[in-house]
């Protein structure tokens, strides 16, 4: 399932609820991105806003879902992804995958994560006392997306 | 057709969206960037360092020589920093 939405969610109660009552799951490994405040030799952060092209998101998203769902044997998937303006400390993004073992859930959880890095439209805006400033993309995220392409996670 | 823009190249452009009707010539996704880069100073520095410009078409990525049409969907925006 694929959720792109505004308000901040509940981790705890979307993880407890997410493959319950599946007793065919053996094993369910997440991923959550928090908005980070401080970062070393940088001004606090205020606030991050989330930019993101309604209807290519989710359109991007269930790609990668699809995508995850070839490779590894999974029951079940879930993405929430926020957009709008969130305070440090509240979580942006979440990633589930339930398989019947551990390896496919962790491999797919991460491939997940670095695939919707690369190709899930979104953009940060950091306010800082200074002002606010687009953040730039990282070529690791591209390295990181790219590894299983060629099969070596 | 229309075009969509995103994150800093809607704030320098000045606009999210918009509705152009290019040249008959402006056939392609590189040859409309070219094209929009001439249309004012907002255009021209939102897309002065073509490598920082990604481009979907009816919200599919696209390459520069992919063909464009009056009925499409354009956006272009830069690098994605979700996650």
């Amino acid at each position: 399932m694929i959720r792109v939405e505004e308000p901040s969610f509940d981790v705890g109660a979307e993880l407890g609820a997410f493959g319950r009552g599946d007793t065919a799951i053996g094993a369910v490994a997440s991923f959550v991105g928090y908005v980070r405040g401080a970062e070393a030799g940088a001004p606090p952060l205020v606030a991050l806003t989330l930019e993101h092209y309604p209807g290519m998101t989710e359109r991007q998203l269930a790609a990668i879902e699809a995508q995850a769902r070839g490779r590894w044997p999974l029951m079940d998937v879930l993405v929430i992804h926020r957009y709008g303006r969130m305070l440090p400390g509240e979580p942006i993004v979440l990633v589930a995958v339930s398989s019947a073992h551990r390896q496919a859930a962790f491999e797919a959880c991460q491939f997940l994560m670095d695939w919707l890095k690369t190709k899930a439209p979104f953009w940060k805006l950091e306010e800082t006392s200074l002002g606010a400033d687009w953040v730039a993309a990282k070529a690791e995220d591209d390295a990181a997306a790219d590894r299983w392409e060629t099969g070596t996670p | 057709m229309k075009l969509r823009y995103f994150a800093w190249l809607r704030t320098r452009i000045g606009r999210g969206e918009e509705t152009l009707d290019p040249p008959a010539e402006i056939a392609t996704v590189g040859a409309l960037v070219a094209w929009l880069a001439t249309l004012g100073p907002g255009y021209a520095a939102a897309l002065a360092d073509i490598r920082l410009v990604r481009v979907a078409v009816n919200q599919d990525y696209v390459g520069p020589d992919h063909p464009i049409g009056p009925g499409d969907e354009i956006a272009l925006f830069p690098p994605v920093t979700g996650g």
